[in-house]
């Protein structure tokens, strides 16, 4: 793999770009591999790499049935923050984020990480509380975050409206380092990393079954064909329950439809991400110009990546409330991404009933900042059978209520 | 955008008259009960992707719970019943076969 740099940018103006290689290569897939990962979304890609990277696991296939970063890492809306309530969530959320502000480097491929900073509106008196106490858990934690008054948010964010008759803005929860990032690029460039390392993605390769003997994994079926290996992890979203059926075991997670949406790109007008949980929207500004704009979660279980109309419609309705200029943009572009909800609304990085099959799922609305952190600690837990980092997010803590409860502190999309 | 028809009042409306409850025809554990049945009846909830039962309220109307079955695939509504059953009525069940030939049932309880 050449590197990428200023120079070769350089040299291949000086030679009509002739010298750029494909980013990843597009093998047929082999008999057997150590380990086979299911989805090449930013969780999948991202346990690949650090499989070779801190394990020198090398003999991996990641297999996709459509194209890579296709599902909800290419859908997603893209904000990064660690702000978390409790202590298992911060740990991981804030490994993934330290990890972004140098992955441009430790991949060779420029993510585009923003660290603008992303606020999170406090618009009624219980989140006024909720927050000032996500702040101090914060500060034990080590992750900075500081809890701000009304006129700091109306001085970082000037188009804001901060006395609203219906939901006026008392304060909001700051975390200064958060941001955003380039989704596709997250998945080009560990796609690349693991392409480099002489790791197999196959794209366009669905699994369709997985087999098993004598309650161990021995491979999986696809529509092109059998592939065997000794390790197996699923990471698919909103497929998840899908492929555990497959596997012969149920899980705590449905599947629902998130939407999201953007306006027709207009000149800088909000440098920082901007969420209010209350009315359920959220808000920033791409670099090209568009406002990115997301809500909630349909209620209802769906595959069709679509989602209802009346739920963006809820959505812009309060924005435009908080955000009066917006009301006269046009919105371009319209989607959904199918997430896996689970009850507490925090992950599962685990075994699994079979032996050698693993699972990571359950990021539901807000895994695209835990990708770097995520993959870094489904990797060690494949190679070595447990982490720190996933431990806590074990597929037994809902048999033993040991639930790590975001949804109190962050039951929206993010 | 879903348009169902309430069975218990009649009344025919789109997604918004009406509030997802979650799936139907979920067997109850209590007391008494295995940590696998409870925790199974607490958490595993099904999630297909195809066929699909679930509760709904016609909360912006009657008020009244009701049953609908559905594809998570296409949004289809294949027809919604009465609440008080235990499994889907024949008719329903029928008309799922008919149109996804090779669906397989599961235990209703
Ligand atoms: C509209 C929207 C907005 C969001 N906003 C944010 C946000 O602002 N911040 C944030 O942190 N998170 C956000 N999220 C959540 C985030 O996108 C996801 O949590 C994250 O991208 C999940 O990544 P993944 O790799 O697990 O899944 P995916 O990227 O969905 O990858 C899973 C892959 O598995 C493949 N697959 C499925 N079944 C099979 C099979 N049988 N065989 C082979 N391959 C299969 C799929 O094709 C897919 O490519 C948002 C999500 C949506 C939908
Ligand atoms: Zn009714």
């Amino acid at each position: 793999m050449k590197r990428y740099s200023a120079f070769a940018v350089a040299r291949e103006a000086l030679r009509y770009h002739m010298g750029w290689e494909r980013a990843w290569a597009s093998p047929e897939p082999k008999k057997k591999y150590d380990v086979i990962i299911v989805g090449a979304g930013g969780h999948g890609l991202a346990t690949a790499y650090y499989l070779g990277r801190n394990f020198g696991i090398t003999n991996v296939a990641v297999l996709e049935k459509g194209w890579l970063g296709g599902g909800n890492t290419g859908r997603n809306t893209t904000i990064i923050r660690s702000n978390y309530l409790q202590d298992p969530s911060a740990a991981i959320y804030e490994k993934s984020r330290s990890l972004y502000e140098t992955l441009s480097q430790d991949l060779n491929y420029n993510v585009m990480y923003s660290p603008r900073g992303v606020m999170m509106l406090a618009q009624t008196q219980h989140e006024i509380r909720g927050y000032e106490r996500t702040a101090h858990a914060n500060a034990l934690q080590g992750v900075s975050t500081e809890f701000i008054s009304p006129s700091r948010v109306k001085e970082l964010v000037p188009i804001i409206n901060i006395d609203g008759p219906r939901y006026p803005v008392l304060g909001a929860l700051w975390q200064p380092r958060a941001g955003t990032a380039r989704h596709d690029a997250v998945a080009w460039g560990y796609a690349r990393a693991c392409s480099a390392m002489g790791m197999h993605i196959i794209q366009k390769c669905e699994v369709t079954g997985i087999s098993r003997e004598g309650g161990k994994v021995t491979g999986v079926t696809t529509n092109r064909g059998d592939i065997a290996c000794d390790k197996l992890g699923i990471v698919v979203a909103g497929h998840s329950g899908h492929l555990a059926d497959m596997a012969g075991f149920r899980l705590p997670v449905e599947s629902v439809a998130l939407q999201a949406l953007v306006s027709e790109p207009i000149k800088p007008c909000m440098d920082v991400v901007v969420m209010a949980n209350t009315v359920h929207g959220y808000m920033s500004q791409s670099d090209k110009g568009e406002m990115v704009i997301g809500g909630g979660a349909d209620g209802y279980n769906n595959f069709t990546q679509r989602g209802s109309f009346h739920h963006i419609e809820e959505t812009v309705r309060a924005l435009i409330e908080t955000f009066p200029m917006i009301s006269r943009l046009k919105m371009l572009r319209q989607w959904g991404g199918i997430v896996d909800m689970t009850g507490d609304r925090s992950p599962i990085l685990s075994r699994t009933p079979v032996e050698g099959v693993f699972i990571n799922c359950g990021w539901g609305t807000g895994g695209f900042k835990a990708i770097p952190g995520s993959g870094w600690g489904f990797a060690e837990l494949m190679a070595k059978g447990h982490a720190p980092l996933c431990d806590e997010f074990s597929l037994n803590r809902f048999r033993e209520g040991r639930f790590i409860d975001e949804s109190v502190a962050a039951g929206v999309a993010h | 955008m879903l348009i169902l028809t309430c069975p218990c009042c009649g009344v025919t409306a789109e997604e918004t008259e009406f509030h997802p409850g979650g799936e139907a025809h979920v067997k109850r554990f209590g007391p008494g009960s295995n940590d696998d049945e409870f925790h199974s009846y607490l958490f595993e909830k099904v999630n297909p992707k195809g066929v699909h039962f679930e509760r709904w309220r016609h909360a912006n109307g009657c008020g009244k719970w009701f049953n609908a079955a559905r594809c998570t695939v296409t949004l289809e509504v294949f027809g919604t019943y009465s609440a008080q059953t235990t499994e889907p009525p024949q008719d329903i069940k029928d008309k799922i076969s008919a149109k996804r030939p090779g669906w397989s049932w599961r235990e209703f309880a």
